[in-house]
């Protein structure tokens, strides 16, 4: 027998009953669809997640204040301390090697006011270098100048959305107005470029003051909420952790390395544990609608049983005219795979279009892989060999004769 | 040409062994129009299984064209089965939602002939059956039963077998049609020389063959010629 006759008994076997040959196939669609989709929104995940890491600037190191921590007493919560001082930041300038900059951070959440309006925001007190440690781009007027820096001036750079907040969206003309931040006046120099940047922080949504500034006014204390370091390459950023953490517990004189009142944090470090979070994510996404797929490939083989018993009589005809065993097995064998196969063609395309919709809805931005398609291609052919298989030899091992006088 | 000497069926159910035919032999030669008769439980069906080589008998041997067909293993018989008989049943087996030529053209499909070959060799069989050309295309179930027969009987003859087997071909059918079914029968031994062996129980049916071989117990018991073949 011909492998296009068989095709051709195929589709009018199908086609013959297509009610049923839809329903069953809609288990396919439907598992594939959804392993499709998961995989997709989860490989999307994951990238804007990583994505969004990576904006806060590549081979970074953070350096921030840990616990405070007192004999006996209860600890305080991890950040809460003041640890970090502008001199330890210049130590860490003067006495690392591979540090590309670094950069003093005095970070708060305060009330902003302007004409009218008022938002409530973050309030990073920085210096000239964060732009280029943090990738951030000015679109009107300037960032923080070292002079505003040494003179502690009251200017202020606004993130596209808090100017949205205090001015109006898309206002113009900001740059030179006068804001207002715990009751002292700030000159707006610069707004940001907007970044996008969702997940852990939207760094868009925040207002650039000095950090000297900050420190007078808005913290009242020497200390520093953060300093971020720079290394020359991602390749030497685990080493300049190390050597920061050597340097800081000399200078805060502790030697137990579990009682350090500050933390570090690798930007690579992050990346990683962030993925291998999203990737698990993703794994038990397509484990769920790997168990659809399961379902689904149960019901071809029901229905596939139920055609050999209802087909039982043309068995037997097909036997004696001539029909082998080997071709009666090939011939329901390939309905089940070309069940399964048409079923996982259109699953592919179902979960396409899911992940079109959610990455057009702005939900997450999709991406559905090469490697998840030619998969659950391959899935769907195994799905209808394994569950085709067992009706398939019960249909070409029947009885001639018994399969003749079937009622 | 077929060949049956002292063929013996055995069936066993649990710890009891029946014999369904008990030591049969005769002989057809090519072109005679033979009836098997006999009451139901006579080993009739047994018979007309082991000659459609549809199984294999317990002892005996059975040639068919001088081939021993009594030991053949499951594939050599449907080979067998594919090249040398057509079968004709009461309850005509056609594939439901399926055009009268394709249909016919079945067999041709398992025995891989080229597809507008297979056309051709139906659309001969079909008129040689009997059938008008209008209904071809029609679907099996559109059909009346005396043109579904026919076009069973086309199936049976499209691989131009040495041997047409009917089971009981008038069954299911009533007196008038059931005549012209076996007048089909008649011309296709006559006029085509085709070797006919048709199984029933009704005497009426048998006597449009021109022999006649009584089956009672699994035994033969009477050969008779009723028609002078010519």
């Amino acid at each position: 027998m011909k492998i296009y006759d068989v095709l051709k008994e195929t589709y009018s076997a199908l086609s013959s009953n297509k009610v049923r040959t839809g329903l069953t196939m809609l288990g396919i669609i439907i598992g594939i669809g959804s392993v499709i989709a998961m995989t997709a929104i989860g490989t999307g995940a994951q990238n804007s997640i990583s994505s969004s890491i990576q904006s806060i600037g590549a081979n970074l190191v953070m350096v921030m204040p840990g616990a405070q921590r007192s004999f006996g007493g209860p600890s305080g919560a991890r950040g809460g301390a003041q640890t970090l001082t502008v001199a330890d930041a210049d130590a860490i300038e003067s006495q690392i090697s591979n540090v590309a900059g670094v950069v003093r951070e005095v970070s708060s959440r305060k009330q902003v006011v302007a004409t009218g309006t008022n938002t409530n925001t973050s309030i990073i007190g920085t210096e000239p270098s964060y732009s280029t440690v943090r990738n951030i781009a000015i679109d009107e007027g300037n960032f923080i100048s070292s002079q505003n820096v040494s003179s502690g001036a009251k200017v202020a750079v606004l993130g596209p959305t808090t100017r949205d907040d205090l001015f109006g969206v898309g206002a113009t003309g900001v740059v030179g107005q006068k804001i207002r931040i715990s009751g002292m006046e700030y000159s707006v120099i610069g707004i940001t470029i907007a970044k996008g940047g969702s997940g852990f922080s939207n760094t868009d949504d925040v207002i650039y003051v000095p950090y000297t500034t900050a420190q007078r006014y808005l913290s009242g204390n020497k200390y520093l909420s953060e300093i971020d370091v720079s290394a020359e390459s991602s390749n030497v950023s685990s080493q300049v952790q190390t050597d920061i953490t050597g340097l800081l517990m000399a200078r805060h004189n502790i030697t137990d390395s579990t009682k350090v009142d500050f933390n570090t944090m690798n930007q690579a470090d992050i990346i990683a544990t962030a993925s291998s979070v999203t990737s698990t994510f993703t794994t038990l996404l397509a484990a769920i609608a790997g168990i659809s797929l399961l379902v689904g490939g149960i019901g071809i083989m029901n229905m596939m049983l139920t055609t050999v018993t209802e087909r039982t009589r043309e068995i037997g005809l097909r036997k004696a005219i001539g029909a082998k065993r080997r071709d009666i097995n090939f011939q329901f064998l390939t309905e089940a795979v070309v069940l399964t196969f048409t079923g996982g063609f259109m699953g592919i395309i179902l979960g396409w279009l899911i992940a079109f919709i959610i990455s057009y809805l702005g939900i997450v931005q999709a991406s559905v892989s090469l490697s998840s398609v030619l998969l659950a291609f391959g899935v769907s052919a195994l799905i209808g060999i394994v569950f085709g298989y067992y009706p398939a030899r019960h249909a070409s091992s029947l009885n001639p004769i018994d399969a003749l006088r079937y009622e | 040409m077929i060949e049956i000497k002292n063929i013996i069926k055995t069936y066993k159910t649990g710890d009891v062994e029946f014999n369904a035919l008990n030591g049969v032999s005769f002989t057809v030669a090519d072109g005679e129009f033979v009836a098997i008769m006999g009451p139901s439980g006579s080993g009739k069906s047994t018979l007309m299984h082991l000659l459609g080589a549809l199984d294999s008998p317990t002892s005996g041997t059975y040639f068919l064209d001088g081939k021993d067909v009594s030991t053949l293993s499951d594939d050599q018989l449907a080979d067998t089965r594919k090249d040398k008989i057509g079968f004709v049943f009461q309850s005509f087996n056609l594939l439901p939602r399926t055009t009268v030529l394709r249909n016919v053209m079945l067999p041709l499909v398992y025995e891989g002939v080229a597809s507008d070959e297979r056309e051709k060799r139906a659309r001969e069989a079909l008129i040689s059956a009997g059938l008008d050309e209008e209904h071809f295309h029609h679907l099996s179930n559109q059909l009346s039963g005396g043109q579904i027969q026919r076009v069973a009987i086309a199936r049976a003859l499209v691989n131009n077998p040495t041997l047409i087997l009917a089971d009981e071909p008038t069954g299911n059918l009533d007196t008038k049609t059931g005549e012209i079914v076996l007048e089909t029968f008649k011309k296709l031994n006559k006029e085509l020389g085709r070797t006919v062996i048709l199984i029933t129980h009704e005497q009426d049916v048998a006597e449009h063959a021109d022999r006649v071989l009584f089956i009672r117990d699994g035994l033969l018991v009477e050969d008779k010629i009723i028609h002078k073949h010519i």
